[in-house]
């Protein structure tokens, strides 16, 4: 669906030039939501506006549905992005314009007749719930109101896909599940393509079936987020994991531990997280599990655990227990310091 | 009472006549400067580095010609124009006369005015518009001059006001008006209360204007 192919920018600024993006390419699959995550100056910003050409690549192309957009002349270009919805962390609303303007004044700019624009603000403000706001004016509207607003205006040139540059970033945490739970809508309903970016793993976690975390202009790390999320290589990757769980161990107390046996992180998924794998080691083995720490969340539809976990019992047992853990499909890394058990737990 | 009668019997007519003319030459050239003014205003913001017709030269050239003509004070420009004036529409005198002047001096005003309330709108916004894939004639208009709308009044308001000031001096080229009214017979023939009166209209018109002004401001504003 989109295909972004050994994409750079480079920006030149007076004091020098910005390799804001280098060398990337990702793949986002028709239906699905793709998330981008990274810390601030990734290229976050910069990747998703090259996605609708409002920043100009450097070099490399994009893709949409087969077709080059990079290649595009202006007029055609125009008609392209009217296919691409996108919302922003500033929402971008007319304040001089009321909600029912705000959606209809774009509809008439491009072109759609007269007579359906009232059928299709209207769909599609209910659609995002804001039927009764339709003669209000965006100050009088909540951040979450809104996002809404400037979803249904997206919406109403009914796009394949969706962007979202930090859409839910400008939000407290309820209204962003809110914001969060409308997309998952969208992207069932009508089967509009969502690239979204993102700092928060919770979002992530929430909406997105695959993930690309990125740092300094490059992917450092991307697949199915399940696996990004059960597996994480990259040390970014980790900490962004971790920040879902928050073990805390001292130095000291992984020190007193490690003399009576092993520390593990345990992580596990879908099916490994319903059997009882910790009460079946302990039968098999001469072992005994105590748990220091556990979490369990949801990714998206699948639960996802993370437990830290002190082993006690000679260490071919442990061993052992260990390997029948990860046959059961549980992701395992022992833990010898208190970063590490920040970094990896 | 019988006196302010008197002074109505005496003077009204000059007054009514003095204050049509002074409408005449603001509303005239207000018309023609924004005419002018606008559009150069959007040029002056669209021409800048990092905007849609990002053009260096342009930009400098009409800053600079902007900025000569906004060092000039309007007396000065009133004859240095004379010859100017007299090509464009074939006379000096009359209010026909001091239109040209007043254009000029005005226009470019107006031209700043709308730069600086154009700055002001949200660049997130064309931004969004852009992406949405909407040409930028129709943002120019759809969103940047519409929400700058009430910040444009208020910019209008003041060099309306300006401009009434300016035509105090078109007295000096025959176009009569207010400031004339009260030059002539206030000062040169000392009728200080045809000066006081003239001031009272003067200012009760520039008050008028601005609280006009604001209130369409206030309207248009939603936030
Ligand atoms: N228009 C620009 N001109 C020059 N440099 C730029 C421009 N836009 C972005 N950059 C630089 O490119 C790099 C990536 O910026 P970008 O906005 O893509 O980051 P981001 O991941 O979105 O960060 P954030 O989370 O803070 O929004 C930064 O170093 C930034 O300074
Ligand atoms: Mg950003």
């Amino acid at each position: 669906m989109i295909k972004i192919d050994h994409l750079s920018k480079t920006f030149k600024t007076k004091n020098g030039s910005v390799e804001a993006l280098k060398d990337v390419s990702l793949e986002v699959k028709k239906g699905g939501i793709f998330g981008v995550i990274g810390y601030s100056g990734a290229g976050k910003s910069t990747l998703i506006r090259n996605v609708n050409l409002l920043e100009k690549p450097t070099s490399g192309t994009v893709s949409i549905d087969g077709t080059d957009i990079t290649s595009l002349s202006a007029g055609e270009l125009l008609k392209a992005r009217r296919k691409i919805g996108m919302i922003f962390q500033g929402f971008n609303l007319l304040k001089t314009a009321t909600v029912y303007d705000n959606v209809a004044i774009p509809l008439k700019l491009t072109g759609v007749p007269k007579k359906d624009i009232k059928e299709r603000v209207n769909r599609f403000l209910s659609i995002v719930g804001l039927s009764d706001k339709a003669d209000t004016y965006p100050a009088q509207l909540s951040g979450g109101q809104k996002q809404r607003v400037a979803i249904a205006r997206a919406l109403s040139h009914e796009p394949e896909v969706l962007l979202s540059d930090e859409g839910t970033s400008a939000l407290d945490p309820d209204t962003t599940d809110a914001i969060l739970d409308l997309l998952l809508r969208i992207n069932k309903e009508l089967g509009i393509t969502i690239l979204l970016i993102t700092h928060e793993m919770h979002v992530i976690q929430r909406v997105c079936d695959s993930v690309a975390v990125m740092e300094n202009g490059e992917v450092v790390e991307k697949g199915k987020t399940i696996d990004v999320f059960t597996s994480p290589k990259h040390g970014t990757t980790k900490k962004f994991v971790n920040g879902i769980f928050n073990h805390q161990l001292s130095d000291e107390m992984i020190e007193s531990l490690k003399e009576t046996g092993k520390i593990y992180s345990l992580k596990f998924t879908g099916d490994s997280s319903e059997e009882p794998a910790l009460a079946i080691i302990t039968k098999r083995f001469d072992i005994f599990p105590n748990i220091l720490s556990g979490n369990i969340t949801q990714l998206k539809e699948d639960p996802f655990g993370s437990l830290l976990v002190h082993f006690k019992g000679a260490d071919n047992e442990i061993k052992e227990a260990i390997n029948y853990l990860q046959e059961k499909g549980i992701q395992t890394e022992e833990v010898m310091t208190y970063e590490q058990s920040k970094r990896i737990s | 009472m019988s006196k302010v009668n008197a002074f109505l019997e005496e003077w009204g007519s000059y007054l009514w006549v003095a204050l049509i003319e002074t409408f005449q030459m603001v509303s005239i050239s207000l018309v023609i400067s924004i005419l002018i003014g606008l559009p150069l205003g959007i040029l002056l913001v669209l021409t800048r580095p990092g905007k849609s017709l990002e053009n260096h030269f342009l930009n400098r050239f009409l800053n600079i010609i902007i900025n000569v003509i906004r060092s000039i004070p309007f007396i000065i420009l009133l004859f240095f124009m004379l010859p100017f004036t007299k090509f464009v529409v074939g006379t000096t005198i009359g209010v026909k006369g001091v239109i040209v002047p007043l254009v000029v001096f005005t226009a470019p005003y107006i031209a700043r005015l709308m730069e600086t309330s154009l700055l002001e709108v949200d660049r997130g916004v064309v931004e969004a518009y852009e992406a949405m894939g909407i040409k930028t004639k129709d943002i120019i208009w759809n969103v940047m001059v519409r929400e700058a709308r009430p910040s444009i009044i208020l910019g209008l308001t003041i060099a309306t006001i300006g401009l009434i000031g300016a035509t105090a001096m078109a007295g000096l080229v025959g176009a009569g008006g207010l400031g004339d009214l009260a030059y002539r017979f206030g000062h040169l023939r000392y009728e200080p209360s045809v000066m006081y009166t003239t001031v009272a209209v003067l200012i009760i018109l520039v008050q008028g204007l601005q609280s006009l002004g604001n209130v369409v401001a206030a309207k248009l504003k939603k936030d």
